[in-house]
């Protein structure tokens, strides 16, 4: 690598990396001012756990983000094998592009045509509501990643299954599903990432006593920015990079 | 004769417009060793997926054993497979890789550990196929396909990824095995070698279809086609057209080298229609008979030595016969072959 590539590189880092650097090391800043720094201290994760508001929220985001993910692993893992696995049916290439829409398509029309569809059925909005929009749009980022792996898993493999007596569902639980299992693992995490820091989508759908914590973050912002906040976002940063790294780790690893 | 193990009756197959199999009729004795050669893309895997049932024939009816299998799903089939590139799960184990298709069938340990010593792999049977080499991964594949003893074994270019040397160690040890066990086995293969060796019958394939069926003796010596000899060997092809009818079942070929004489064969062809005679290199004999040629080149192979023949028109030949000294490089020589070692084929 010659200088100028290196110094490109650093740049691209910086740029991406910079804003979040700063903002984890204001959380552990003394002072209660954001802009001034006032020596090291670890006061602002006291103060985070002892603001029930905010762990109220924290909770409400791990709930969605579970179960969401969990819908959305199962909605894309049959998904995916519907693409790669089922021939070529009638309105295959709808039925692909329907999956991967939502991935597309702009938040704010996705949480305002959710919005529409749940007000419309007369359905309460609180935690359920956001489960069911963060499962929606996250169905298709699960499909892409398994049917991606799918794609690649030797066609043999099943069929040798099929040949040694082994019927449909037989095939699916010995054979396909444990050689995915990397590929759904790591869709399901990223599944579950994309749940935990989403504002958008969850702002329109959510009702009382719903807020997650980039709801509750985000309207704390508004009133002024504390430390604490950058604590809280902190904390999210670190288990957000931690369930990426892990998708990826998995993603990347080859065979069974 | 027992009912044939299989039988198949025209088996067509279409993808789209284009025709992979193309009105397939074949019988199968039980225990027989049977070997399906063509250059790829000539239907032969096409054929075997078709008997194993990961494809759905367009048309035609395969029976095995007497029964009607043409609509059942691969699992229900009596028939198992070897893939080419072996298909091993790579999650499991050795053993539970053969032990995958006996499930609910009674002591699996002791058949695992049988199949294990059938192929040689004693003590494998807690490794992981990846840590296992090429050959040994063939074995596996061989007894994971061996454990529902089936009656008819389909195998897709079994040998196609072993190294040479290994190979032919195989290819011997395949046909002990298929003796032993007296099960029917199909091989698909490219390598006409390899067909010769193995097959108690070799079918050619050429687009689609099943150009000839016969054992590798008469494939070689009688060959339908032009196409079918030249797969199998060298072989001389000289124009011309077809003459009178001769004494015992022969026929006259005028060429532009004179009149020859060849086996009639059971192709049948009119009068003056346009043919060509085929002779392997080895039927011919230097020294006498009614053409004339010249010596241009020759190559010593030890066993044997290896001679190209040029005609006064320009026409090459190419002739093999055991080491001699004459006839030289340079000198002209006469050459001949018996009717019965030429064939007479459509041009």
């Amino acid at each position: 690598m010659n200088g100028v590539t290196r110094t490109a590189l650093w740049l691209g880092l910086g740029f991406l990396y910079a804003p979040i650097l700063v903002l984890v090391a204001y959380s552990f800043n003394a002072s209660a001012l954001v802009t001034v720094w006032g020596g090291f201290s670890a006061r602002w994760y006291t103060a985070l756990f002892s603001d029930a508001p905010l762990i109220a929220a924290a909770w409400v985001s791990l709930r969605v983000a579970v179960l969401a993910s969990l819908i959305a692993t199962i909605l894309g893992t049959l998904a995916a094998l519907a693409m790669e696995r089922h021939g070529r049916f009638r309105g295959r290439t709808l039925f692909t592009g329907l999956v991967y829409g939502p991935m597309v398509m702009p938040e704010v029309m996705i949480g305002l045509s959710l919005l529409l569809t749940f007000i419309g059925i007369g359905l309460d909005r609180g935690v359920a509501t956001i489960v069911i929009s963060h499962a929606t749009f996250c169905t298709g980022f699960v499909a892409v990643v398994v049917s991606a792996r799918l794609r690649g898993l030797d066609r043999s493999l099943e069929e040798a299954a099929a040949d040694l007596g082994a019927g449909p569902l037989r095939v699916l639980g010995t054979v396909t599903l444990p050689l995915l299992a990397p590929a759904i693992v790591a869709g399901a995490l990223l599944a579950f990432t994309l749940s935990l820091d989403d504002l958008v989508i969850a702002s329109f759908v959510s009702g009382p006593g719903a807020t997650t914590l980039p709801m509750r973050l985000y309207s704390q912002v508004r009133l002024g920015v504390n430390p604490e906040i950058n604590a809280a976002s902190t904390l999210l940063v670190g288990l957000v990079s931690v369930a990426v790294l892990a998708a990826s780790i998995l993603t990347a690893k080859r065979g069974g | 004769m027992a009912a044939p193990s299989l039988r198949i009756r025209g088996l067509v197959k279409r993808f789209g417009t284009h025709v992979a199999v193309d009105g397939v009729d074949l019988d199968l004795a039980p225990g027989e060793f049977f070997c399906l050669l063509g250059p790829s893309g000539c239907g032969k895997s096409t054929l075997l997926r078709m008997i194993a049932g990961f494809e759905s024939p367009s048309d035609g009816v395969i029976e095995v054993g007497g029964a009607d299998i043409t609509a059942l799903p691969p699992h229900r089939r009596p028939v198992n497979m070897m893939f080419q590139s072996y298909a091993l799960f790579p999650h499991m184990s050795v053993a539970a890789n053969i032990a995958y298709g006996l499930k609910g069938r009674p002591d699996v340990k002791d058949r695992v550990a049988d199949l294990l010593r059938l192929v040689r792999l004693d003590g494998f049977g807690e490794r992981r196929p990846e840590t296992l080499s090429g050959g040994q991964r063939q074995r596996v594949a061989l007894a994971r396909a061996l454990a529902r003893e089936p009656g008819l074994l389909l195998l897709d270019e079994p040998l196609g990824a072993l190294d040479r040397g290994l190979r032919e160690e195989t290819q011997g040890e395949l046909r002990g095995l298929q003796r032993r066990l007296g099960t029917s086995f199909v091989v698909v293969t490219h390598d006409p070698e390899e067909a010769m060796m193995l097959g108690d019958r070799i079918g050619v394939m050429e687009r689609g279809r099943l150009v000839q069926v016969a054992r590798p003796v008469d494939l070689y010596r009688r060959p339908a086609s032009r196409y079918v000899a030249g797969l199998l060997g060298d072989v001389n092809l000289i124009p011309g057209r077809l003459g009178p009818a001769g004494p015992d079942d022969t026929r006259e070929i005028v060429t532009a080298h004179g009149a020859l004489t060849a086996q009639a064969g059971d192709a049948i062809f009119a009068e003056g229609a346009e043919v060509v005679v085929a002779v392997r290199p080895e039927s011919l004999i230097l020294g006498q008979g009614s053409l004339t040629a010249t010596v241009e080149d020759e190559t010593f192979l030890g066993d044997r030595i290896r001679r190209v023949l040029r005609l006064p028109d320009g026409t090459l030949l190419r002739a093999s016969g055991p080491p001699g000294a004459s006839p030289e490089r340079g000198t002209t020589t006469q050459v001949g072959f018996a009717p019965a070692d030429a064939v007479i084929l459509q041009a």
